[in-house]
C-alpha cells in the first residue's frame, strides 16, 4: 500500500508513435496526490485521458514528461510488475484454464511464494470477497460479477500490492449483481485499508465509492474533492453539468452594479454586496443553479421569475419539473406531494446562496 | 420457448443435395462391399467376407499403418509450428497483409498443381531438391529412395498447410483482448506461463479445428502420392486413398468398397475421439502452480 502522486504529468501519443507535426497531448499538466488506503475516484467522460492516466499509473505507458511517485519515491522508470498495483479490468480477467484456487493463488506462484503461504492466503482472500465455495469452480464458468471478484482478488492476494486500479469495473454486470459488488468493492477497500482508485464515467459509481473524486475534461483535471464538494461547489460548468441528475441549471446573465441580475429578458435581485464581487471580473457571465435549489412555486412572488411548465417527470420520490422560459429551459426539483401539471404558470425564486456564477467555464464565485 | 418443425423444411435443399452427393454414393458402396463384384459378372452376396479379407491384408494393414505414421508426424509438426508462425507474426502495419499473402499463397494453389511443382522440384535429373542436397553429399532419389519419397510428401504437406494452422491461430490470437496479456503482465506472469495459461487456452476453438481438419485432410492425403511418386517406390508413399484407388481401378469392387467403409469408420471414429479430448482438455484444470 502506498500513497500515489502524479507530479507534472504531460503525456501524448502523438508524440510516442513518432508524429511530428499537430501532435497533441492525451492529457495534460496532472498534478494529483492520493494518500495511502484512500478509495478515490477519476470522473469523467469517455475519451477524456482516464485511462491514460491509469495506464501512467499503473506503468503500462511511459508519460511524455512528469514524475509518478510511490510514497514519495519516484517509479517512473519501473515497469507495471515492479511497481505492484493491481488492477481489475472492464471485462473481466480470469484464467479460464484456471479453478478460482488457480487464478487467486496465481501471481503468488509467479513470486515463487511457498505452497503452504499461499493456500493460507487464497483462503484469507476468498473469505473476505465470500468466494470460498467457488475454489474449486473452474474460473471460466463463473458468472461475471465472480469472476471480477475473483480478478480482484488477484490483486488483493500480494501482501505487498501498493493500489488496486479499477478501470470501469462494473460496466459488464448486469444491475442487480452491480450492487452487491459495488459494495464489495468499498468493503474491501475499508477492511484492508488498500489504495483503490476507481475509473469511471458514471458520476453514481464514482460518489458512492470515493472519498474524493477527481473530474476529468479532455485531457485536464478540472477538479478534486469530495462528492459533497463536487455537488455543492463546482469548480467549472462543466463539473455543475456533469455531477449531479440533472446537471446544473446555465445561463448567460448581466450584473448591474445595482444587485440586477439580468437573464434571458427577465431579472432577478441579488445582494449589492454580491454583485459588486461579481463585478471584479465583469459584468458578463454565467449563472448557474442545481435543480434542487431552485424554488418552484404556484403563485407569483416578489424578485420569482414566471415560466411555464413544459415536462413533469415522476421518479417517485420527487419530481422533475422543465419550466420553459421563452428560449430558456430550466430544471427544477419538486417534492413529489406538490401539485403541478404540465402547461401551468409557475414562478421561481433563486435563493441567493445557492447561486454560482462562473465566467470562461471555470467559478468566480 | 416453443420449437417448431420449420426448421427442417429449410434444411431440405442442402438433405438433397447431401442425399446425391454423399449419401447415395456411400449406400452404393456399402452395397458393393457386401458382394463379389467383377466387372460384368452377376454380384454374388458374400456377406462380411470382404471386411475380413480387408482386415487380414497385409497391403492393407501397411498402408493404414503408414497413413497414421503420416497424420500423426503432420499434426506433430503443423500445429505447434502454425502457432509458433501465428505468434510471432506482426500484430499492425504493412506486415500484415504481407505475411496474409504469403501464408496464403500455398493455400491458394491447387492439390494437383502443387503436386506437379514438387515434382519438377524433386526430379532426380533437373530438380532443385537434388540439386541443392547434392552440394551437402546427399543423394536425394524420390523415385527410388523408400526415405526420401515419403519425407518429400511429409515437407510438401508441411509446406501447403501449415499456413492455414497458422492463419486459423493468428485470427484467433488477434481476437484475445489485450487486458489479458496486462493482466499476466501484472500477475508477473512469465513468458511461458503467459503462453500457457492465456494464448492457448484462449486459441483452444480454433486449434482444435485446426486440429480435426489437418487430421482428417491429412488422412485422405491422395493427389501428392499419386503426381509425385505414384505411391513408390514399392509401397513408401501408398496411403489409404491411394490404396483403396488402386483397388477399385482394378475392378476389385467388393474389396475396395470393404476398405473404403473401414477407411471411412476409422476417420468418422478418430475425428469424433480428438473432438471429445480436445473440448475438455484443460477445461477446468485444477492448477495448483
Amino acid at each position: 500500500m502506498a500513497s500515489i502522486e502524479l507530479r507534472d504529468v504531460w503525456h501524448s501519443y502523438d508524440l510516442e508513435e513518432g508524429k511530428k507535426n499537430n501532435w497533441q497531448y492525451a492529457v495534460e499538466n496532472i498534478n494529483i496526490t492520493y494518500e495511502n488506503g484512500a478509495a478515490v475516484a477519476l470522473l469523467g467522460p469517455s475519451g477524456c485521458g482516464k485511462t491514460t492516466l491509469l495506464k501512467i499509473i499503473s506503468g503500462l505507458t511511459k508519460p511524455t514528461k512528469g514524475q509518478v511517485l510511490f510514497d514519495g519515491e519516484d517509479v517512473s522508470h519501473l515497469s507495471a510488475k515492479d511497481r505492484h498495483i493491481a488492477q481489475v479490468f472492464q471485462f473481466p480477467v480470469v484464467y479460464d484454464s484456471m479453478n478460482v484456487y488457480g487464478n487467486i493463488a496465481f501471481p503468488l506462484a509467479n513470486d515463487g511464494v511457498d505452497s503452504s503461504t499461499i493456500r493460507k492466503r487464497v483462503y484469507e482472500v476468498a473469505e473476505i470477497l465470500e468466494i470460498t465455495d467457488l475454489l474449486k469452480e473452474p474460473a471460466g464458468r463463473l458468472n461475471p460479477a465472480d469472476k471480477q471478484k475473483v480478478s480482484l482478488g488477484r490483486g488483493i492476494v500480494r501482501p505487498n500490492t501498493a493500489a488496486v486500479l479499477l478501470d470501469e469495473p462494473l460496466t459488464v454486470i448486469d444491475p442487480k449483481a452491480q450492487w452487491g459488488l459495488r459494495r464489495k468493492l468499498k468493503q474491501v477497500q475499508k477492511e484492508l485499508n488498500f489504495t483503490m482508485i476507481y475509473v469511471t464515467h458514471d458520476q453514481h459509481e464514482a460518489l458512492t465509492f470515493a472519498e474524493k473524486v477527481t473530474v476529468m475534461q479532455v485531457g485536464k483535471i478540472d477538479q478534486t474533492g469530495t462528492p459533497e464538494e463536487l455537488h455543492e461547489n463546482p469548480a467549472s460548468m462543466f463539473i455543475g453539468y456533469f455531477i449531479g441528475s440533472p446537471g446544473m441549471n446555465m445561463m448567460d446573465c448581466t450584473v448591474a452594479p445595482d444587485g440586477t441580475v439580468a437573464y434571458n429578458g427577465t431579472s432577478f435581485q441579488i445582494s449589492k454586496k454580491l454583485a459588486s464581487g461579481l463585478l471584479e471580473h465583469g459584468n458578463e457571465l454565467t449563472l448557474g443553479i442545481r435543480p434542487e435549489y431552485v424554488e418552484l412555486i404556484t403563485r407569483q412572488e416578489k424578485n420569482a421569475m414566471s415560466g411555464t411548465v413544459k415536462l413533469v417527470e415522476d421518479t417517485g420520490a420527487y419530481k422533475i419539473v422543465t419550466v420553459t422560459m421563452g428560449s430558456l429551459d430550466l430544471k427544477a426539483r419538486a417534492p413529489e406531494t406538490m401539485k403541478v401539471e404540465e402547461g401551468q404558470a409557475v414562478w421561481m425564486g433563486f435563493p441567493e446562496k445557492d447561486l454560482k456564477f462562473f465566467k470562461d467555464g471555470k467559478k468566480v464565485l | 420457448m416453443k420449437y417448431d418443425n420449420k426448421a427442417w423444411l429449410f434444411l431440405l435443399p442442402a438433405l438433397g443435395v447431401m442425399a446425391l452427393s454423399a449419401f447415395i454414393p456411400l449406400m452404393t458402396v456399402v452395397n458393393y462391399s457386401l458382394h463379389y463384384i467383377f466387372s460384368g459378372a452377376i454380384p454374388e452376396f458374400v456377406g462380411f467376407a470382404n471386411f475380413i479379407e480387408v482386415i487380414r491384408d497385409a497391403k492393407f494393414q501397411g498402408a493404414l499403418g503408414r497413413q497414421l505414421l503420416f497424420s500423426i508426424a503432420i499434426l506433430a509438426v503443423q500445429m505447434p509450428l502454425g502457432i509458433a508462425i501465428a505468434l510471432s507474426m506482426p500484430k499492425k502495419g504493412v506486415g500484415v497483409a504481407i505475411s496474409l499473402v504469403l501464408l496464403g499463397i500455398p493455400l491458394l494453389i491447387p492439390y494437383n498443381v502443387v503436386g506437379i511443382v514438387w515434382r519438377l522440384f524433386s526430379q532426380s535429373d533437373i530438380g532443385l531438391i537434388p540439386e541443392v542436397l547434392s552440394w551437402i553429399g546427399y543423394e536425394y532419389n524420390v523415385s527410388l529412395d523408400p526415405i526420401d519419397a515419403p519425407v518429400t510428401i511429409f515437407l510438401l504437406d508441411v509446406w501447403h498447410w501449415t499456413p492455414l494452422v497458422a492463419l486459423l491461430a493468428y485470427a484467433g490470437y488477434l481476437a484475445i483482448p489485450d487486458a489479458f496479456y496486462r493482466a499476466a503482465e501484472i500477475d508477473g506472469a512469465s513468458r511461458w506461463k503467459t503462453f500457457r495459461y492465456v494464448t492457448l487456452p484462449k486459441l483452444r476453438p480454433v486449434l482444435v479445428l485446426g486440429f480435426l481438419l489437418r487430421f482428417m485432410d491429412s488422412f485422405k492425403i491422395y493427389a501428392e502420392p499419386l503426381l509425385l511418386t505414384g505411391g513408390g517406390p514399392g509401397d513408401t508413399t501408398t496411403f489409404m486413398s491411394l490404396f483403396v484407388a488402386r483397388k477399385a481401378q482394378s475392378y476389385e469392387l467388393g474389396y475396395a468398397g470393404a476398405a473404403s467403409i473401414i477407411y471411412l469408420f476409422i476417420v468418422i471414429v478418430m475425428s469424433y475421439l480428438f473432438f471429445q479430448l480436445l473440448t475438455k482438455l484443460g477445461q477446468g484444470e485444477s492448477q495448483k502452480a
